[in-house]
C-alpha cells in the first residue's frame, strides 16, 4: 500500500516537471530567447504584494504555464502597499508598487536595484520611464515623474540617479493618465476644466479621494484651473501652497460640495453608481465598473491635462540565487507581451507596446492604443462589453492622452506637513 | 476566601478516600491569582508600555526610530484638528449614549415587567439579538443603499406625496453616523439594564403603589434608581465602543467626519506609528477619565 502511493506520487511529480520544461520551452520560443532553466526552477515560489490594479489572478495562473514556478499574489491598497515594501521585507519577494511609494520607500533599503543589461526588452520600454520623454520633444510634468526614481547609481544605493544608468529601481509596468470621472446623463453639459469639481452647480454631488499623496495633486489641478494658485510645481508644494489649496477645499468642504470621500476602488464605483455623485476623482477601472452595469460615465479629457501614474516591479533586497533567476525571468516574461496585452484590454497601458501589440486583435489595439474607432465591440479579458461598435476611446490615443500628463503623483518634500493640513481638512 | 472550605466540603464527604491536599493559604492565593496576571500582563500590560514607548519615538516617511521627543505629544495637544476631532467625537458619544439609553431601557422596561411569562421574556430576549448574527460591517453598511439619495427611504417619502426632493442628509451625515452608532449599540444597554431590572425586589413595587405612587412615580423612584448598575454598565460600553470607532465614522460620513479613532487609523496608513501611538495614548487617558468619572456616579460593586 505504501510503496504504490510513493510510486503514485513520484510519478506524477514527474509527470508535472516534465509538463513544466515542456512549457518553459514553449514560452522561450514565444519570447523568442535562449533560456537555462535549472530543473529545480518549477519548486521556487515568488511572492508578490501590490495593489489590485495589476495583481491579478489569471498573470499567476499564466506564469504557473509559461515559466512553471508558482507566483503568491497578495493585493493591498496603496496605503498598505507602502507599509508593507517599508516594513516587513522578509514578506515578498517581488514588490508591484507605484513610482512615488518607490520614492518613499527605496530609503529603507528593502529592495534591490535590477542589471539594465539582464532585461532583454529594455530598448523598447516607453521613454516616459527612462529619458522622462514620450517623445523628444515632450516637456517633463510635474511630481514624481518616473524616470526621476527608476535609477540608482550602483547596488546598493540609497540615493536615485539623475540619468539612466545600469540600475534601474523598478521595472515599469503598467500606467495611465487619470483625470475625473462624470456621469453625463445627470450633467448634461460638457465638462471641460478641473474646476467644475467645486463648481456650485454640483453642490452635494461631488467628491474626492481620500488618499492624501493623490487627493492633493487632483486638488492641485482643480485650483490651479480655477485660476487660484499658480504651483511652481504641483508634485512639491510649499507649505504657503499647501495651505492654500486646503483653503480653497475646506471652504467647499463647509459650503456642502462634497456628497462624500472614498479611499477604496469600490466606494467610488458606488458613489457614482448609485448617483450619489456626478463628478469625483476616479481611476480608469472603477469608470468600467460603473459602465458594465449599464450606467453611463465618462472618464473626462480635460483642457489642463491629467494626473499620471505608473507602477512597476521591484525585487525584494532578499532575493538571491535561484530565486532571482526566477524573478529576472518572471520580469522578462512580464515585459514579453502577454501581460501588456492583458493589461491594455483593460484600459491601462503597458510598458513595452510593441511587444504587447503581438497580444492583441487589431481592433483591440485601434481602439485602446491608438483611439481608433471599434470596428468590432470591444470586451475585457473577462469578456464583458467595454465598447461598442463606432465608440472611441475617452480621451483618444496613447499619445493623445500621456502626452498630456499635467502632473505625476508624488510625495513632497513637505510631505509631514501636508498630511496634517489633509487632517485639517478631513476633520473641517 | 471564607466560603471554599464551605463549598468544598460537600465533594469532601461524597469521596472520603480521597486525599485532601491542603496548600497553604499563601501559595493558594499565589496560584489563583497568577492566570489572570499572566494573561493581563502578556496582553494588556506589555503591549500599552510598548505603545508609550513607542509614542517617544521619532519617524520619518520609511522609518521609526528610538528617540525621546515630545514632538507628537506637542502637535497633537497644540492642534486644532485634535480639539476638533475630540469635540466631534465627544458629540458622537453624547448622542450615541442618551438614545441607546433610552431605547435600551424602553425596551429592558417592557422585557421586565410587562411580559410576565418567563418563556416569553426569554424568547423576545433572545429576538433582540438576532441582528448580532451578522457581521456588525454588514449591518453598518446595509443602511448605506437604503438611506441614500434615490434610496429606499427616500423613494417611499417622495411617493407617499411627503417630500418633494429627496432628502440629502440620511446618508453621508452626522445623522447617518448616530443612526448607525444606535442601531449597533442598544443591545449593550439593553442586556445590562434588563439583568438589573430582574434583580428588582417585586414587593418593593407594590410597596410603593401601596403607599400611593403613581405608576410614574415608581418609575422615577424605584426602577430608575435600582436599574442604575444596570445604566452604569452599558453606558460604559457604548461610551467606550464610540470613543474608539473608526470605521463608522467612515462609512457613514462617508470620510466627511473625522473622529479620534480615524484619525490613529490614517496616522498608522502612513507610517507614522509613533504619532499614532501617541494619539492612542492620549484616546485612552481620556477614555480612562470618563470611565472614573463613571464609577463615582454609581458604585457598581456595591450594588451588583
Amino acid at each position: 500500500m505504501d510503496r504504490t502511493e510513493t510510486k503514485g506520487v513520484s510519478r506524477r511529480a514527474l509527470l508535472k516537471g516534465t509538463a513544466a520544461v515542456g512549457a518553459a520551452a514553449v514560452g522561450s520560443g514565444v519570447i523568442g530567447a535562449p533560456m537555462i532553466w535549472a530543473q529545480n526552477i518549477k519548486d521556487v515560489t515568488l511572492r508578490q504584494f501590490g495593489t489590485g490594479v495589476s495583481n491579478l489572478n489569471e498573470v499567476a495562473e499564466k506564469v504557473k504555464e509559461d515559466l512553471g514556478f508558482t507566483l503568491q499574489m497578495t493585493a493591498l491598497d496603496s496605503d498598505s502597499v507602502t507599509q508593507r515594501a517599508a516594513t516587513q521585507p522578509k514578506s515578498f519577494d517581488i514588490a508591484d508598487i507605484e513610482y512615488w511609494i518607490c520614492k518613499k520607500v527605496w530609503g529603507a533599503g528593502n529592495l534591490q536595484a535590477m542589471d539594465v543589461s539582464r532585461i532583454e526588452n529594455y530598448d523598447k520600454i516607453v521613454g516616459i520611464f527612462k529619458s522622462g520623454k514620450l517623445t523628444p520633444e515632450s516637456t517633463i510634468a510635474q511630481g514624481t515623474a518616473p524616470h526621476s526614481v527608476g535609477f540608482v547609481p550602483e547596488p546598493g544605493a540609497r540615493a536615485f540617479a539623475d540619468e539612466q544608468t545600469n540600475w534601474m529601481t523598478l521595472i515599469p509596468t503598467i500606467y495611465n493618465a487619470d483625470t475625473l470621472g462624470i456621469r453625463p446623463d445627470l450633467i448634461g453639459r460638457p465638462i471641460n476644466n478641473w474646476s467644475e469639481l467645486l463648481n456650485p452647480e454640483f453642490k452635494g454631488k461631488a467628491s474626492i479621494l481620500d488618499i492624501s499623496a493623490i487627493g492633493i495633486m487632483d486638488m492641485a489641478m482643480v485650483c490651479e484651473s480655477m485660476g487660484e494658485i499658480q504651483y511652481g510645481d504641483k508634485g512639491n508644494m510649499t507649505q504657503e501652497e499647501i495651505d492654500k489649496t486646503i483653503a480653497i477645499f475646506i471652504e467647499a468642504k463647509r459650503a456642502g460640495q462634497f456628497r462624500a470621500f472614498w479611499k477604496s476602488f469600490d466606494e467610488s464605483v458606488n458613489l457614482m453608481a448609485s448617483g450619489e455623485v456626478v463628478i469625483q476623482s476616479m481611476w480608469s477601472p472603477a469608470i468600467t465598473a460603473v459602465k458594465s452595469k449599464g450606467i453611463p460615465c465618462v472618464y473626462q479629457p480635460l483642457e489642463e491635462g491629467y494626473r499620471s501614474w505608473g507602477g512597476g516591479l521591484g525585487l525584494s533586497a532578499n532575493l538571491s540565487g535561484l530565486e532571482l533567476d526566477a524573478a529576472y525571468e518572471y520580469i522578462n516574461w512580464y515585459l514579453s507581451g502577454w501581460v501588456g496585452g492583458f493589461l491594455m484590454r483593460q484600459g491601462y497601458y503597458s510598458a513595452v507596446p510593441e511587444t504587447s501589440k503581438l497580444f492583441m486583435s487589431e481592433n483591440e489595439w485601434g481602439y485602446w492604443f491608438e483611439g481608433k474607432e471599434a470596428t468590432e465591440v470591444i470586451t475585457n479579458p473577462q469578456g464583458s462589453p467595454m465598447a461598442q461598435v463606432g465608440e472611441v476611446r475617452d480621451g483618444g490615443s496613447f499619445e493623445e492622452r500621456m502626452g498630456r500628463v499635467a502632473c505625476w503623483n508624488a510625495v513632497m518634500d513637505e510631505n509631514k506637513y501636508m498630511v496634517r493640513k489633509w487632517n485639517e481638512f478631513i476633520a473641517a | 476566601m471564607s466560603d471554599t472550605p464551605m463549598e468544598a466540603a460537600p465533594f469532601a464527604e461524597k469521596a472520603p478516600d480521597a486525599p485532601v491536599r491542603v496548600l497553604s493559604e499563601g501559595l493558594a492565593s499565589w496560584l489563583l491569582v497568577s492566570p489572570l496576571a499572566i494573561l493581563l500582563a502578556i496582553f494588556l500590560v506589555i503591549p500599552i508600555s510598548v505603545i508609550v514607548t513607542v509614542s517617544f519615538w521619532g519617524y520619518n516617511e520609511w522609518d521609526f526610530y528610538p528617540d525621546f521627543t515630545f514632538e507628537n505629544y506637542e502637535y497633537l495637544l497644540t492642534s486644532a484638528v485634535t480639539f476638533d476631532t475630540y469635540v466631534k467625537t465627544f458629540s458622537y458619544v453624547l448622542m450615541a449614549w442618551a438614545f441607546t439609553a433610552a431605547i435600551g431601557f424602553a425596551v429592558a422596561y417592557f422585557l421586565a415587567f410587562h411580559v410576565r411569562s418567563t418563556v416569553w421574556q426569554v424568547a423576545l430576549f433572545l429576538v433582540c439579538t438576532v441582528p448580532f448574527w451578522t457581521s456588525n460591517i454588514i449591518r453598518m453598511i446595509s443602511w448605506i443603499p437604503f438611506l441614500g439619495r434615490n434610496g429606499l427611504a427616500n423613494e417611499v417619502l417622495l411617493q407617499a406625496g411627503l417630500i418633494e426632493t429627496p432628502l440629502e442628509f440620511l446618508l453621508f451625515s452626522d445623522f447617518a453616523v448616530v443612526l448607525a452608532f444606535v442601531h449597533l449599540y442598544t443591545l449593550f444597554m439593553v442586556v445590562p439594564i434588563f439583568n438589573s431590572m430582574m434583580r428588582i425586589d417585586r414587593s418593593l413595587i407594590e410597596a410603593a403603589r401601596d403607599n400611593g405612587a403613581s405608576p410614574f412615580q415608581i418609575l422615577t423612584n424605584v426602577i430608575l434608581p435600582l436599574s442604575k448598575p444596570g445604566l452604569m454598565i452599558g453606558s460604559i460600553f457604548v461610551v467606550t465602543l464610540v470613543m474608539g470607532d473608526f470605521i463608522t465614522v467612515r462609512f457613514m460620513s462617508g470620510s466627511q467626519s473625522a473622529s479620534v479613532g480615524r484619525i490613529i487609523q490614517n496616522e498608522i496608513a502612513l507610517l507614522q506609528y509613533p504619532a499614532a501611538a501617541a494619539s492612542a495614548v492620549v484616546l485612552l487617558i481620556t477614555v480612562l477619565i470618563m470611565i472614573a468619572v463613571m464609577l463615582r456616579l454609581v458604585d457598581i460593586r456595591k450594588e451588583l
